[in-house]
């Protein structure tokens, strides 16, 4: 990514006295994983491309609290949350767009009766909301005609009902949609949720996202699109486990429609 | 001595009736062992959930096959029990087919040739399950929690639903003065030959299969608190009381919140008194490592379930061999109410610790760790359980109690606890990513 990324902070949004139409949630996962933080440096340039006023924390944002709260901890997801609210309230936030699902769903359901109300909505919700809108278009040409199968988020699919907007996103770029076996509410996790992402496996004979995986290679895809960076990194390395990092791309919606104008 | 029959009848529908009340009181009181919990809110949707989920069985058809069948069995039974109605007036009062007496034969025939249809369709249906349960053996039947009694229990159920349901054909067959008036025996008329026209014994093979017939659904109704089969009666207040959040909505522990805000609040003073009142109060128990620190929903959902097994199926956990089967926590779960119920009942109304806990001596560590928290078990409950509900408690009674996470979790939350992400980078260099290249 050659050309020069826009990213204001809420601090430099503050010292100037305004207020950004939409925060951008980057999340740990997208601020230091290297695989992530090229979804989200896609994201900011779809976001620069349609002229969104937007902003970061930067170094005041901190985790959600997600993944302890699922391993368990309860205590420390509480403190994040705080914290977190602390800061989101200090700077009036009122919108929140995140390219992943785990800290979408929570900033949306678990934090409210903590004290934090935001509409919160994850990135293919936005860029469809874009596209909607007329502000953001893409191409059509760059994927066109080739077979794309969407791998659902739990987070976003199941649990909390969003199977639409991803695919509405990824039928702009002209590719061939395919679905898997188990799509939408019957779709496989890809194994890195509920913490597996920081264990390893419990015993067993396969591990989940090879399984996954698997379902993915039935449909002869071309790239397997994700919406969340867990997903990618797991479905990635399937795709390793399988010898097919030749032939198949894993990419996230916002890199695919990043690459498409 | 001609009322003997009535009398008879009386005391064994008083009995059947009375011992299966008497399990009913005992499962309420086991349900309230656990945690209060507020489902006052959204009546109108639970109300609505109850309809569409357990009336209206939306989310059985989702597998067709089994979803059909299961439906054809569901009708049956519910329409079927119409004609119980009918026995029992009967048997009180010493009439034979009231509803002949009462009805317009047109409408009563109609009804009992319904009956007749649903009662073939049931036969097929559940002849059907059994080949799928011991014949096909669908691997969600083969489970490792699915042997000795669970599996016996399904099998059990399908012959009392064959016997019921032949008893009924049976004695409309050899019932002379229905087989004469000839409307609604739709069925039963092409059986009647088989039992020949010598009047006496008909008169017997008649009567024994209308008492048979009574009784046996007397005792299929006392079966019900020992069998899987329970979930007839409680899909209806556990879609009811399921939950009507978002899927991904996992509760807020209020004792963590109090608890964290003390702990924020620089105002604070954590060596001070407890409000009044409230000194006499343990301290919260974080989370479940027994049946008791499980809320009521919890504890009713575990004797709703009938071990169907789709939520397994669709685990990801357990399709790649893991340990972790969403139904085993749901068995597990109800194996030890009962356990601690029966503890409860020999011990005059109070439990004696028993040196055991759902934690353990039920689930293991294993198991639990296991979960993706994907969800796909709730998604698949046809009648709105919640498996992953009770694994997230677990998990906390684990980590919150007795820090007893997986070293690499352990690590993780260090991270998070010291520099606000899972991995140990610091939170100054959260924006680095805007400036590489």
């Amino acid at each position: 990514m050659s050309e020069q990324l826009n990213v204001p902070t809420m601090e430099q949004y503050m010292a100037e006295g305004k207020q950004p139409e939409i925060l951008f949630w980057v999340g740990s996962a997208g601020s230091y994983d290297d695989r992530a933080k090229k979804i989200t440096k896609a994201f900011v340039k779809i976001l620069n491309k349609a002229n969104v006023d937007f902003a970061v924390l930067g170094a005041e944002e901190s985790n959600t609290g997600d993944v302890a709260k699922r391993a368990g901890n309860e205590f420390l997801f509480q403190m994040q949350a705080m914290m977190n609210i602390e800061v989101l309230n200090a700077y009036e936030v009122k919108r929140i767009v995140t390219c992943d699902p785990h800290s979408f769903n929570c900033l949306k359901n678990e934090y409210p009766s903590l004290g934090g109300n935001y509409d919160v909505i994850h990135h293919t919700q936005f860029i469809k909301e874009l596209m909607s809108s007329g502000r953001l278009s893409t191409e059509g040409q760059t994927y066109k005609g080739k077979r794309i199968t969407f791998h659902d988020p739990c987070y976003l699919g199941r649990a909390n009902n969003e199977y639409d907007a991803p695919r509405d996103v990824l039928k702009t770029t002209n590719a061939t949609l395919t679905e898997m076996k188990r799509h939408k509410s019957t779709a496989l996790c890809c194994g890195a949720g509920g913490a597996q992402m920081f264990k390893e496996p419990e015993k067993g004979d396969m591990d989940i996202n090879v399984l996954r995986t698997k379902d993915a290679l039935e449909t002869k895809p071309d790239i397997i699109a994700t919406g969340c960076p867990y997903c990618n990194t797991m479905m990635s390395d399937g795709v390793k486990f399988n010898e097919k990092e030749g032939e198949i791309q894993v990419l996230d919606i916002a890199e695919l429609i990043a690459n498409d104008q | 001595m001609e009322y003997i029959p009535n009398i008879l009848f009386a005391i064994i529908l008083v009995l059947g009736i009375g011992y299966f009340a008497r399990n009913v009181k005992r499962l309420i009181r086991n349900i309230k062992l656990g945690r209060e919990v507020d489902t006052s809110d959204n009546t109108s949707e639970r109300w609505r959930n109850m309809i569409r989920i357990a009336l209206g069985q939306s989310k059985m058809v989702k597998r067709p096959v089994a979803g059909i069948l299961h439906i054809i069995v569901y009708i049956g039974f519910v329409i079927i029990n119409i004609e119980v109605l009918e026995i029992i007036i009967d048997g009180i009062f010493g009439t034979h087919r009231i509803g002949l007496t009462v009805l317009p034969e047109s409408v009563y025939g109609f009804l009992i040739g319904a009956f007749e249809v649903l009662a073939v369709l049931v036969l097929l249906a559940v002849i059907v399950f059994w080949t799928r349960r011991n014949v096909v053996k669908l691997k969600r039947f083969l489970s490792a929690e699915m042997t000795g009694w669970p599996k016996n229990d399904g099998n059990i159920i399908l012959y009392f639903e064959v016997v019921l349901m032949c008893l009924f054909l049976v004695m409309n067959a050899t019932d002379t003065t229905f087989q004469e008036a000839n409307s609604g025996n739709i069925i039963s008329q092409f059986i009647a030959p088989w039992f020949g026209d010598n009047a006496d014994t008909l008169v017997i093979i008649e009567r024994t299969a209308w008492w048979l017939h009574i009784i046996g659904i007397l005792i299929f109704l006392n079966y019900l608190y020992f069998s899987k089969h329970l979930h007839i009666l409680l899909a209806f207040p556990n879609t009811y009381y399921g939950s009507v959040e978002p899927k991904g909505k996992f509760n807020n522990l209020e004792a963590v919140t109090n608890e964290v805000k003390l702990m924020m609040d620089p105002n604070a003073d954590p060596f001070a008194a407890a409000p009044e009142g409230t000194e006499e109060e343990e301290p919260a128990k974080f989370g479940a490592s027994d049946v008791m620190d499980l809320n009521r929903v919890q504890l009713l959902s575990a004797y709703t379930c009938t071990e169907c097994g789709r939520c397994t199926s669709a685990c990801p956990a357990n399709l790649t061999g893991k340990k972790l089967s969403p139904r085993k926590i749901m068995m597990d779960t109800r194996d030890r109410l009962e356990e601690v119920g029966k503890n409860i009942d020999a011990n005059g109304g109070e439990f004696k610790d028993d040196g055991k806990q759902l934690l353990g001596d039920y689930i293991t560590n294993e198991e639990l760790w296991a979960c993706t928290t994907c969800n796909a078990c709730v998604e698949e409950c046809p009648v709105s359980i919640n498996p992953l509900s009770i694994i997230l408690d677990m998990r906390r009674y684990l980590v919150m109690e007795q820090s007893a996470a997986p070293m690499e979790l352990n690590n993780m939350m260090t991270n998070i606890e010291n520099n606000g992400a899972p991995w140990p980078y610091n939170q100054m260099d959260r924006l680095n990513w805007a400036k590489e290249e």
